[in-house]
């Protein structure tokens, strides 16, 4: 039985009601919501000079007005005091027009309260591995521990012997603010060049080839989608997981006429919901064979030049006229330089490509004239392509993100109206940092060194590589081992004084141990391994910057206090960087003590000064509060008339400019299709049944760090849903809702099976990043030459574990697809 | 197979607004100057028990147009053949849902052939034989579920809701 709220009332924010800005923290697409906080003992009324809506609440309001579900509604801490807090969509965003996600319209209940119980798993204090447990602590005892043994163990060693986990990300607990606080004190002080990202094994770009290309990744302004011909789109599902984009961009888009090309091996809800609106007509749906996207995309580019489809007069003016510009080696995996050294390059044939790619010649072939066949009238088709993780975490990353810049480079669709060629992003972005070159390229393969004993002290900023890292069974055995090797050496020094207590550690690490600092906002799986634990605060209870996938920059404000002792990022790096000094001149380091100088921050906006707005000088919180909710698209080149000037779209200048170089020309890149790219990917395909495709769903937020608190969505998923073919689901004697584990040679984890008619034979679907199953432990260690993981690669066997558990029987397995 | 015609229904119910009849208006008192008296307020919205219809007048999978707790508040009345939770009649498979839906109030429509209720707005789907639970969309409550009572003759009333009704602060609007 569906879980019921039963609630049938809502407090209503009176007209005096604070009103904060609000973008959600959620994912790339940012929406725009309001906060209204009031006084605990006050209430509003239903006339519309009695609330804080201004409208009449005894009515009942029409679609699409304004309404509050109770999962936005809260009881939270403001400045010591309860309030009520209510976070609606806002009707005036430009981004998402009043529409909320199931996702950000659950951000107020998702607030930790005393008052109402919910998240109380938020970490409310230090907390230190302590009498064989953990136990809360002081800031100052425990970053005293933390700077003691990292500085010892830099001193003994080099800065090599540190390991860093850190987001790169903006939203959530990321943003300008502690991106620059964690990154002044790992590549500002220090130079560690040991450090990964929270969603891959190392610390690099998830489309270098773009980059190398010249074109920033996140080009193109939403409103393109509505003034567009084609909407090509390649490994996304944005209508679950960039959903008001689809809403509010793309729905309207396809009103307006936009045709749309989706190359997926699975029928996404995309697929369905584009043909709800455009008509099945104007949908074409490549249903690839998995990891042959590259050949595809080879395909229709060759295609395309052929057809002379291309804008002459652009790729003249705007790209590099040579043949070789940068040539294939370790860092590069294939050449980059001309059009024709492209073409020559991938050139392939639509009938081979048909053939290793599974789906007929003549839709590889209306699939270019969707792209890029001239009007009747001769003027060229406006085509945005659109990417994200099917090609990132796919096969040959580099080599197929090339391929798609490639496409909208040669038919002149970057840097105009309609155009664009962008990753679709996972959470917003807000990175700013010193820079990173001294990590290298390639980079370390982090979890490897980890693996193989490397590396003595690990700090963590916001990743839980238990649910969201590759070869993860291995990588969190050995990880356990050896941080376990610590705690003993901890709990045998029960007692004794901190000098002997850091001895005991240092002892233990040269063992071949692993000491573990982890700031996170919850208790994470692999905060179990830590020895310290940090508290971090969350977007909203500190303000935040954050840019959106059109590079839209908005402040979201704090409206409450972060739970107990925690706090922002960037105030914890601060902290740790004032202990490092601290305790390097006791060490009698003063020179390198004093490296780490320059972190007397007392707020998250002296972070922001400190970073951010010394490169971006007209970008102050003060300004960004005025902008409210549609902010302004960064790049901001300048401030008139009270107002900052951004940016729509880059490059409508024609001039490149993200891979550096001077003459300003883009860069084609020659990456010819050759197969299956990582290790082992040919292998276990071979030698298994299943291709287990996985990825996001739209009711979960990454690896449900809060959702699996949040009752709503426990009850809808308890485990996660394994997406089959109900025919393979009689062979293997299954019946929907029973518990399943799929396993390989790498390791195994489990879900819940779900029927799915319109999943291929010998494909499933897995939501990835579960606490109650990790996808990842099932995928191989391989990576690309940059250290690029192909989560989405993965081929298993599956057997029953056990019929549904009684939290499963009861829910829905009908379809996810519409029926009107 | 489709059924628009609880779409339209729906529609002109929705648009036709205003037409507040419910317990709250009935409950104002007249007191004297200077009487005012404190009427103790009441911790539950108080609902009516309205006649949705009898058992006799629904047959398996043809949905029923109804309106509760007011007529600016449309929802659908199914008997769904088989016993679900929650369900009442003699059969136990008759249950009643709001069709605002909880995501942005449009009205959702009834598919019959797979017992669900859909939006045309953005696509969330409700299983009418799982409680109303989303099978997919953006709401973040389940599809309100009138609670039904059946008394003696059959007559099936409504008398209360799980979740709150989009468009409206309170179930029970005064």
């Amino acid at each position: 039985m569906a879980f019921k709220r039963q609630i049938d009332r809502l407090p209503i924010p009176p007209a005096d009601a604070k009103v904060h800005n609000v973008t959600c923290h959620y994912c790339i697409v940012g929406c725009g919501y309001k906060a209204y906080t009031w006084p605990r003992n006050k209430q509003g009324g239903t006339a519309p000079d009695q609330n804080a809506l201004g409208i009449d609440l005894s009515q009942q309001q029409g679609a699409m007005g304004e309404w509050a579900s109770p999962s936005m509604y809260n009881i939270v801490k403001q400045n010591g005091q309860d309030v009520h807090l209510m976070v609606l969509p806002d009707q005036e965003c430009v981004v998402n027009g009043g529409l909320a996600s199931i996702r950000g319209s659950r951000m107020a209940e998702n607030r930790p309260s005393e008052v109402t119980g919910t998240q109380q798993q938020r970490l409310t204090d230090p907390l230190v591995w302590r009498y064989g447990t953990w136990q809360p602590t002081t800031w100052d005892d425990a970053l005293d521990l933390v700077a003691r043994v990292t500085a010892r163990i830099i001193a003994e060693g080099s800065e090599d012997d540190l390991v860093v986990s850190m987001f790169d990300h903006g939203g959530s607990a990321g943003g300008y603010e502690n991106t620059w606080g964690t990154g002044k004190l790992y590549f500002g002080s220090m130079k560690v060049k040991n450090c990964r990202i929270h969603n891959r094994p190392a610390y690099n770009s998830e489309v270098h080839a773009s980059r190398d290309m010249g074109v920033d990744e996140l080009n193109y302004a939403y409103e393109d989608y509505q003034l567009t011909d084609t909407i090509f789109l390649i490994g996304g599902n944005p209508t679950e997981t960039q959903t008001n984009l689809f809403f509010n961009h793309w729905v309207p888009g396809m009103q307006n006429g936009a045709r749309v090309v989706i190359v997926d091996p699975r029928r996404s809800l995309t697929v369905q919901h584009c043909e709800q609106v455009a008509g099945p007509e104007n949908v074409l749906h490549l249903a690839i064979n998995e990891g042959t996207d590259l050949a595809l995309a080879n395909a229709i580019f060759t295609h395309i030049a052929d057809q002379g489809w291309v804008d002459r007069d652009f790729i003249e003016k705007s790209t590099f006229r040579g043949d070789v510009a940068v040539g294939e080696d370790e860092a590069h995996p294939a050449p980059l330089g001309s059009f024709e050294m492209a073409v020559e390059k991938c050139r392939i044939s639509v009938d081979e490509a048909a053939e290793i790619c599974g789906v007929p010649a003549a839709d590889i072939v209306k699939a270019a004239e969707w792209i890029a066949k001239p009007h009747e009238d001769g003027t060229r088709r406006k085509c945005v392509t659109a990417y994200e993780k099917g090609v990132i975490w796919g096969n040959d990353n580099y080599r197929t993100i090339g391929a798609l810049v490639n496409i909208a480079l040669a038919t002149g669709n970057i840097g105009r109206e309609g155009g664009g060629v962008c990753r679709l992003g996972g959470h917003q972005e807000g990175y700013f940092r010193p820079s990173d070159a001294h990590v290298g390229r390639p980079p370390t393969y982090v979890d490897r060194l980890l693996i193989n004993g490397g590396g003595k002290v690990h700090h963590i900023w916001a990743c839980d590589h238990y649910k969201t890292t590759l070869n993860a069974s291995e990588f969190k055995r050995i990880h356990k081992k050896r941080a376990d090797m610590v705690k003993d050496a901890i709990d045998a020094a029960a007692g004794k004084t901190r000098e002997e207590l850091v001895d005991a550690i240092v002892d233990a690490v040269n063992r071949g141990g692993l000491f573990v600092v982890d700031v996170d906002i919850i208790h994470s799986q692999i905060g179990q391994n830590a020895h310290v634990i940090l508290p971090a605060a969350e977007s909203n209870e500190m303000n935040l910057a954050s840019m959106n996938g059109e590079r839209r920059l908005r402040l979201s404000e704090r409206y409450m206090d972060p739970p107990g002792q925690a706090k922002p990022d960037c105030l914890i790096a601060a902290g740790i960087a004032q202990h490092m000094e601290r305790v390097l001149r006791e060490m009698g380091k003063n020179e390198y003590a004093d490296q780490f100088k320059g972190f007397d921050w007392e707020s998250e906006e002296d972070a922001f000064m400190d970073g951010y707005h010394s490169a971006n000088p007209e970008v102050t919180y003060e300004r960004l509060r005025a902008m409210g909710n549609n902010g302004v698209q960064e790049p901001v080149v300048g401030f008139e008339d009270g107002k900052l000037v951004g940016t729509p779209r880059l490059y409508a200048d024609g001039v490149f400019t993200r891979h550096g170089r001077e003459d300003g020309k883009a860069l084609f890149c020659g990456g010819a299709w050759r197969g299956w790219q990582a290790a082992g990917k040919e292998e276990e395909k071979k030698s298994h049944r299943f291709w287990v495709n996985n990825g996001r769903a739209n009711i979960f937020w990454q690896n449900w760090f809060l959702d699996q608190e949040n009752e709503f969505v426990m009850d809808r998923y308890p485990y996660p849903f394994v997406e089959m073919n109900p025919e393979d689901m009689a062979e293997l004697g299954l019946v929907a809702g029973d518990l399943i584990e799929l396993y390989n040679g790498n390791g195994a984890t489990q879900g819940m099976v779900y029927p799915t008619p319109t999943a291929k034979r010998g494909h499933v679907f897995m939501v990835f990043a579960s606490p109650m199953g990790a996808q990842g432990n099932i995928v191989n260690p391989g990576v690309n030459e940059l250290v690029l993981p192909d989560y989405k690669h993965v081929w298993a066997d599956i057997r029953k574990i056990a019929d549904a558990p009684k939290e499963v029987k009861g829910i829905s397995f009908k379809s996810k697809e519409v029926v009107l | 197979m489709k059924c628009n015609r609880l779409v339209d229904v729906g529609r002109r119910q929705f648009l036709r607004g205003g037409l507040v009849a419910t317990a709250g208006a009935a409950a104002s008192t007249v007191v004297g100057a200077g009487e005012a008296r404190a009427t103790p307020a009441l911790a539950q919205v108080e609902y009516p028990s309205n006649r949705l219809a009898n058992v006799a007048d629904l047959k398996v999978n043809e949905p029923m147009d109804i309106a509760y707790p007011d007529a600016d508040s449309p929802g659908v009345l199914l008997k769904l053949g088989t016993p679900v939770e929650g369900g009442v009649g003699p059969d136990g498979d008759i249950v009643a849902f709001s069709v605002l839906c909880p995501h942005k109030g449009y009205i959702l429509s009834y598919s019959g052939e797979d017992r669900t209720l859909n939006c045309p707005g953005h696509f969330s789907r409700f299983d009418a034989e799982a409680g109303g639970q989303q099978i997919w969309g953006h709401a973040t409550e389940n599809l309100p579920q009138f609670v039904l009572r059946v008394d003696d003759k059959g007559d099936i009333y409504a008398e209360g809701c799980t979740d709150l009704i989009f468009g409206r602060m309170s179930n029970v609007l005064a």
